[in-house]
């Protein structure tokens, strides 16, 4: 991994093309989490917040082991605890370490109206550039994961990065670095892949769990992120993963038909306007109004 | 200064009187700072109107508030006009034969009053176009308010939003084209207040047998 992977290949909000894009082949990178080795120590919170610089934000304590309810602008990283109890009435205690997902086709990114405040990188990692930012807050709506947030001093809308600038380095994000199970994995999207397969295949065969599966939703092209849930027949049962996340329908249809329709009509409404004056004119002319008998003869 | 106290030239009448002036005005140069942004945020290909008007987050910080004002102002002019905009027989009328009304064949069409039909619905236009515009306006404030559970609100929001504008924008090109370019003497009574005679009962003629006493037309 070089510096070449931070090559954009998609921008918010731009008009025109993407310099650099398909330039050079990349692979994509990815993020494997193994919800099923995960012990929920935190250690990949902590090192969120000491690699980014985040400011402290606080806690909330709701007598279990949750740190907030849901990932904050200044808090990127959260493992969200569910416990489950089981049709046979034992208990699992799922853990999901909840980030960005990096979409192949990153809804945020589709809403975003501020040219550049959203650019995605060869290696597929979706960044926010919070210098272009201009804080309507579309991303929100955009995200099938409801993953930005907004810093409400600056306007501001922040999410992790995927530690865009360790990974331009050659190092693996700040998460994957402190996870002491090894339930963090990274690489390129093909090897994490294989690797969350092969975890699938040993779950369903030798732990039984005949459901496990892997998390890579087509709904959004595929993710950067990618999970192995002992029951992906149901991953909202980690804290509430969605089942088949896709771009909100609203916003393809708002960034999609509609907004055809709305320029060919504005364009074709100013043309028509044109065309209409010169063809019939003004409704009187003004001499006409002001001097009614006044002969326009020459 | 009340409606009754502004003279006019012999031969001209008030139709506009200062209040109206003031409202309407207010409200356009909310509405055209309200296009422009709108329409900066709409594409990336008018994204160059936001630099214009002082970058990205000045647009994203004044756009709803100069959406409460044009708020106001039409929420002002329907008190002020929505008891003379019912759309009556006569303006259906109108409208049917709307097509003689385009080619200019003003002496071909039933006789309007005040206001035609046209006019009417642009009014109306704008005033549902307003709340629609306010309501989802509000949700696309504030998004980071609507809770993960409610999101389908932001969903609805951003497409009534976009829709309910573009449909100003047809009305507001009709009614500026109306009132500056096609009918001569609109954009003087929406400055000064007052329209000829000839005006009144060649548009309106309604209105000028309402304020005359006399018919608009001699074969009538």
């Amino acid at each position: 991994m070089s510096q070449a992977t931070l090559r954009v290949q998609r921008i918010s909000g731009h008009a025109g093309s993407v310099a650099g894009n398909d330039a050079q082949r990349e692979f994509t990178v990815c993020k494997l989490i193994d919800t099923t080795t995960c012990i929920g120590c935190k250690a990949c919170e902590v090192a969120c917040m000491e690699w980014n610089d985040l400011p402290f934000g606080e806690t909330v304590f709701d007598n279990t082991y949750q740190t907030m309810p849901e990932t904050r602008w200044n808090y990127w990283n959260l493992i969200l605890f569910n416990e489950h109890e089981k049709d046979d009435g034992s208990l699992m205690w799922l853990m999901r370490k909840n980030q960005c997902m990096h979409c192949a086709d990153p809804g945020c990114l589709a809403a975003c109206p501020a040219d550049g405040a959203i650019v995605q990188y060869t290696n597929g990692i979706v960044d926010f550039q919070q210098a272009n930012c201009i804080g309507c807050g579309y991303c929100i709506t955009g995200c099938p994961f409801d993953i930005p947030k907004m810093n409400p001093k600056t306007n501001r809308v922040f999410k992790c990065t995927l530690c865009a600038d360790r990974v331009s380095e050659g190092l693996e994000p700040a998460c994957i670095k402190s996870c002491p199970t090894g339930c963090l994995h990274f690489g390129s999207k093909d090897d994490m892949l294989k690797l969350a397969n092969d975890r699938k295949t040993q779950l369903r065969e030798h732990s039984n769990f005949p459901n496990a599966g892997v998390y890579d939703p087509a709904g959004v092209g595929g993710t950067g992120v990618i999970y192995v849930l002992h029951d992906a027949t149901n991953p909202e049962l980690y804290g509430g993963l969605p089942a088949d996340p896709h771009v909100p329908w609203s916003v393809r249809l708002w960034k999609g038909p509609l907004k055809w329709l709305g320029n060919v009509a504005m364009v074709g409404g100013l043309i028509g306007l044109v065309v209409h004056y010169l063809r019939f004119g003004p409704k009187e002319r003004e001499e006409t109004i002001k001097q009614p008998h006044e002969g326009v003869e020459p | 200064m009340s409606q009754t106290e502004q003279i006019v030239p012999p031969g001209r009448v008030l139709r506009y009187h200062f209040r109206e002036r003031i409202i309407h005005w207010t409200t356009s140069v909310s509405y055209i700072y309200l296009l422009m942004t709108g329409l900066a945020f709409w594409s990336p290909w008018c994204f160059w109107l936001a630099l214009m008007l002082g970058g990205g987050q000045v647009s994203r910080m004044l756009h709803p508030w100069l959406g409460l004002i044009f708020a106001v102002g039409v929420l002002m002019m329907f008190g002020m006009w929505a008891s003379q905009m019912h759309v009556d027989e006569n303006d259906k009328n109108w409208f049917r034969s709307v097509g003689h009304y385009a080619r200019n064949e003003d002496e071909q069409m039933p006789p309007a009053g005040r206001y035609n039909g046209g006019q009417k619905s642009l009014f109306w236009g704008f005033v549902v176009c307003m709340v629609l515009l306010l309501l989802s306006g509000l949700v696309l404030w504030f998004p980071e308010y609507i809770p993960w559970s409610l999101r389908y609100v932001r969903y609805i929001a951003v497409l009534v939003h976009a829709s309910s504008a573009l449909i100003t924008i047809g009305i507001f090109l009709i009614h500026v084209y109306m009132g500056v370019f096609a009918e001569r003497g609109a954009m003087d009574s929406m400055v000064h207040g007052d329209v000829s005679l000839h005006f009144v009962k060649r548009y309106h003629p309604g209105w000028y047998e309402e304020i005359t006493g006399q018919p608009a037309s001699p074969k009538k």
